[in-house]
Parts: C-alpha cells; structure tokens; sequence
C-alpha cells in the first residue's frame, strides 16, 4: 500500500465524523497547549531569577562570616552575627591572582531621619569604592562614595532610591542631611534602582564610607561580608579555593573548619534554580495529565471506529489489504488525530505564552525544545494509543467482519 | 482452474464437531459460469469462503492456477485475493459515504501492479458493469440497491481477477433489479474472460448459470451442465438501474 494511498483513506475515515474527530482532537490540543504553557512559565520564571542574580553582580564571590550549616542554606547563615572577618583579610585577598576588585561590606540596621522630619529604618553598608564596580551599582544623581571620602572618615552617605524616595518625596536630595544614628550625613549621591534580588532590596539601603561606618557608626572594625570580583568566570573555581587558604591562614583556623565561608553566585543560582526546575516539573505534569486524558480520549474514539467499521475492515481484508495495512491504517488515524492536535496546542500554547508575558509581566518563552518535546509527546501518544484499537482491528476475522450487523 | 481434492471442513473440537463439508472434488476450468446452489446450512458459504481465500480447509487441497494454496502466509493469502479474486456480496459492502469511483478503486490501493491509470481502470469496470456516468461521482449510500450492486460489480472487476465470487448477489434486489445483475454476469461469462462462481439458494438464481453444482450437507449431491440457460432479457425488457 502506497504512502499517499495511506494518508488518503486515513483523511478521509477522518473527515467523516468531523465533530467526533474534533472533539477527540480538543484533548490532545489542550493537554499540549497547557503543557507548552506551563514550561514556558516556568523557564520564564528561571530566566527571571537568573537575570536578577546576575544583575547583583556577575564573577561575584561572596566571603561570609561564620559556617554556613549543610541544610540550612544561606537563608539562616546567621550573618553579621559572627565577627571573624577583619580589615587584614581585604590586603589578603587583593594578593590572590585572578582577583579583580575587593569589596568589604560592614552593615547594620539604623534608624535614618532626614531633615524633612520623614524618618526610615534600612540597612546602612559602610563600602569602599570597588563596590560600585563589583556590586554593578549606577549612580543616578551626585557620585558614589570615593577613596577620599574612606581616608577622611567624611560623613557622607549615597541613598538607595527607595531610601531616597521615602525621605525626600520627589525633592532633589543631594546636599540635604539625614541622621543615621543621631549623627550628620550630607547626601552626595542617588543610585538608579535595581529591583529586588531574591531575600535583599538594594534598593533600600544607605552606603557611606567604610571607615566612618566601622569608626563612628558600629565602633567595631569586623567586616559583615567581603565580595569579590574575578577577572574571568573560569577561574572562580580556583580563586574560590585559594580565598579560602589564604582567609584560613591569616585567621589561623584548619582548611576543614574554618570561621568563614564563602558562596559563589552558581551556589546561590543553583539553589534558586533547583527551586524553579522543581516548579516547572510541577506545573508540567498536571499538564501532563490532561494530555493522558486525551490520550485516552483517542482510544475510546478508535475503539468505538473499529467496532462501527467492522464490515468496511472485512472487505478491506477480502478484497487484498494484508494485516499491516490495516493497522497502518488505523495507527494513522490515530497518530493524524494527535499531531493535528498537537500542532493546535502548540499554536495556543504560544498564544498563551504571549498573554501571560504582555498580561502577566512573566518572561514566559516557548523554547525550541517544549515544541519538540510536545509533537514528540503527541506522536507518541497517537502511537500507543492507538496501536491496540489498530490491531484488534488487523485480528478480525474477515469472514464474521463481513457477516457483522 | 480451480481444483479441489477432498475438500473437508469442521467445526469445534473433539466431542462436538460439526462437518460443514465433506469430500468436496470438483474442478472448475477457467470462464465458466458455475453455480453453487444449496440450502441453508449446505455448507455453500463455507465453500465459497475456502474457494475466496478467506478460509482454509481443515482436510484436502485447494489448488488455483496450478498452486496450491495450503501453505500461502496470511500476506501472500491477501495478495492472492487481491490478483486473482472479486467478491461480490449479497449486502454490497460498499463504503457509504464514499464516492462511486472511490469505491471501485479501492481494491487498487492494496495492489502492487502499477496503477498509474487507477481512474481509467474504474471507469473501465463501471462501464463493463453498466452502471451509467452520471452516477460516478455520487456518493454510494445515495443509490439504489441495483445501482449499489452495480458498484460492487465493477469493484470485484476493477483488478480484471481470473475470478469472480459472488455470494448471493441478488439476495437484497427485487426480481427485476436482480436479473438486471444475472444479465450482465452473463454478459461478463459470454465475453469469457472470467470465471464466474454463483453461490445461490434460488433455483430460478442457478439457471442463470451454464453449470449448476447442488450441494446438501456439506456434500456434492450433483454437477450438471445447463443446457438452456435462463436469458433475462427476454422476460424483464425494461428495468433502468
């Protein structure tokens, strides 16, 4: 039997009962156009994450305080707690080869006023320069915090715009002063705003020099964090295990238990992105099951076809047609039911994936890869499905299918 | 030539056989026109089954065209059927909503001889079948029971098979639509290109035929030729289908 003369007799037993047909097919369209829908969420989702962290900093390491404990991530590193890392530790790590920019970071919470009377309480980072650069901040007004201000212990501070807005509304706050725990800032500069990235708004914080930060503010010298820069991501690897020798030799503690950790952004993405993977498996075998249903559906349809068409597959069998072509026959059905359908469910799956990203403000994309994935599953589906209908159809005996009323 | 030699069918198992036929012999040489003519329960179906293809004799040999048949696969069986036989049956089996000319040509799709003038062969056989060309393109559930056996004539004619089996073909016609059909059977045997077996319970139906082959419990109980066939168009002058 000819390919065409195939796909002929197969279109036409279709185009018979075209509400039947139709109705078959809405299973399968539905089942993989939420299936596209559900996974182009979820990578959108991923993507969105991901372009966040990186936007924190990319080739970014992170020296933390303290160990962080298996299992109970970086959430609950209990940072800031610990007092273990010193302003030594920065000439240490500038030492290490393929290290760009050295970033210490020493926060705490403080009760900001401005002198419009509006007050805030946010997160105030004592910094020196290399933040902007490795922390990828952008002034929006005025300048960042400058070596000199570091050398003179100025009293200056650059607000986060959320910082800027609740303290000054829409007036221009540079030159005006705010007290950061009952002392006087000037404001020399605004940044542009980020977006919040994960469990940290930076925007809503207050940089002022390190030193006035550790001298006058806390009166400690400890470190909250140290960020590094590295020249190129391939050797994060090695500056992540040579930051960790060096850190372990000037704070004398062993490699294996040592006072500090460090995280890089792919530890942090990672986490994230294990959390958004097991979303979108998720999300995808609900839709997964919608499309079993209409796999089922198209079962019932081929069975039902069978039984109405006994007398039609026992004159196919008189008249010449071999057991393969009636199964080919009828798998074909099957199998057209579902790639139609399948190609519709993509088509709506896109569709949909466009709504929810004008609709919704997610990054939902249609990959490549989830329209393979759903003609590959569609295909299958009109296969197995169909097959056992096809070969009761085949096993007939022609004589009592001729016979059959 | 269709030769069968000892030709037995039974039914069940052990204790509760049922012979359908038993000891069939008899030979039928290419273009003639036999008719299998029996009761119910003769065992004719069976016959006609096993002479098809469609079913295989417990017991003897069934040689066509000088092969014998017993050791065919199911596929070789179907390829056999599709060359060298033409059904026609008493209920048409004519896929309704499908066209006339879709119908006859249907047992080309599963021929592997070359088919490059499908169309010209069904218009061929519908012609030989006398079916007029206004109804061609009309859909088969949209004719009447002549014109519908007309149809499966020239589907069981379109391969030009060295036989044809027609198993009660005027069973669901009145008398005048089914002499219409033993007319052009005759016509089919007087051109001598096919033979033609009838399987009938209507003596009137047997005459129609040059040989008549009677057959009762599953056994031959006579062969004879049939010297003054029955001519149809004498009696029935007018009947349009």
């Amino acid at each position: 039997m000819r390919t065409f003369d195939l796909f002929s007799e197969s279109c036409r037993a279709l185009t018979i009962n075209k509400i039947r047909s139709g109705l078959t097919m809405l299973g399968i369209v539905i089942g993989i156009a939420s299936v596209i829908t559900m996974i182009s969420i979820g990578q959108g989702a991923q993507t969105m994450i991901q372009s966040s962290i990186e936007g924190l900093g990319s080739n970014l390491l992170t020296v933390m305080p303290g160990v962080i404990q298996p299992g109970r991530g970086i959430v609950s590193s209990g940072r800031g707690a610990a007092q273990t890392l010193k302003n030594s530790d920065i000439e240490a790590l500038k030492g290490i080869p393929g290290v760009a920019a050295v970033s210490p970071e020493s926060s705490r919470r403080f009760q900001i006023v401005a002198s419009t009377g509006q007050n805030t309480n946010s997160t105030v980072i004592g910094v020196l320069p290399a933040y902007e650069h490795v922390r990828s901040v952008f002034s929006e007004q005025g300048s960042f915090v400058a070596d000199a201000h570091n050398r003179s212990m100025s009293r200056v501070a650059v607000l986060g715009p959320t910082v800027a807005q609740d303290l000054f509304g829409d007036a221009n706050p540079i030159d005006k002063t705010v007290r950061i725990n009952k002392v006087n800032f000037k404001v020399i500069g605004v940044l542009k705003a980020k977006g919040t990235a994960g469990f940290f708004n930076p925007d809503d914080t207050v940089f002022v020099p390190l030193s006035t930060m550790q001298k006058i503010l806390a009166g400690a010298d400890f470190l909250s964090l140290i960020a590094l820069s590295v020249e190129d991501k391939d050797q994060m690897p090695r500056v992540q295990e040579d930051a960790h020798i060096t850190l372990a030799q000037e704070h004398g503690t062993s490699l294996e238990s040592p006072d500090f950790s460090i995280v890089s952004q792919a530890d942090i993405l990672g986490a994230l992105t294990q959390i958004t993977v097991v979303f979108t498996l998720f999300l995808a075998s609900i839709a997964g099951i919608s499309l079993l249903v209409g796999g089922i559906g198209i079962m019932n349809m081929m069975l039902t076809t069978v039984t109405e068409r006994t007398r039609e597959i026992g004159l196919r069998k008189a008249i010449g047609a071999r057991n393969r072509d009636i199964i080919a026959q009828f798998l074909l059905e099957s199998v057209l039911l579902t790639v139609i359908g399948g190609l519709i469910g993509v088509a709506i799956g896109i569709a949909a994936a466009l709504v929810v990203r004008v609709g919704f403000n997610i990054a939902a994309e249609v990959s490549l890869f989830s329209i393979l994935l759903a003609g590959g599953v569609s295909t299958t589906i009109g296969v197995l499905f169909g097959f056992y209908p096809a070969w009761r159809a085949a096993r007939l005996n022609p004589i009592e299918a001729l016979r059959y009323e | 030539m269709i030769e069968l030699r000892s030709i037995t069918k039974t039914y069940g198992e052990s204790k509760n056989v049922v012979t359908v036929l038993q000891e069939v012999t008899c030979t039928i040489a290419d273009g003639e026109f036999v008719a299998i003519m029996g009761p119910s329960g003769s065992g004719k179906s069976t016959l006609m089954h096993i002479i098809g293809l469609l079913d295989s004799p417990t017991c003897g040999e069934y040689i066509l065209d000088g092969v014998s048949v017993a050791s065919r696969s199911g596929d070789d069986l179907a390829r056999i059927r599709n060359e060298k036989i033409g059904f026609i049956f008493q209920a048409f089996n004519l896929l309704p909503r499908a066209t006339v000319l879709r119908n006859v040509m249907l047992p080309l799709i599963y021929g592997t001889r070359d088919s490059g003038s499908r169309l010209e062969r069904a218009q061929v056989a519908l012609r030989a079948a006398g079916l007029g060309e206004e109804r061609w393109q009309n859909r088969s559930n949209q004719l009447s029971g002549g014109q519908m056996q007309r149809v499966a004539v020239a589907r069981a004619l379109v391969t030009d098979p060295a036989v044809l089996l027609a198993d009660e073909p005027t069973g669901n016609l009145d008398t005048a639509t089914g002499d219409v059909v033993l007319e052009s059977f005759q016509a089919l045997h007087d051109q001598g290109n096919h033979t033609i077996v009838l399987i009938t319970h209507e003596q009137y139906v047997a005459e129609h035929a040059a040989r008549i082959i009677s057959i009762r419990d599953g056994r031959i109980v006579e062969d004879k030729k049939n010297g003054h066939r029955r001519a149809v168009r004498s009696i029935t002058p007018a009947v349009s289908v």
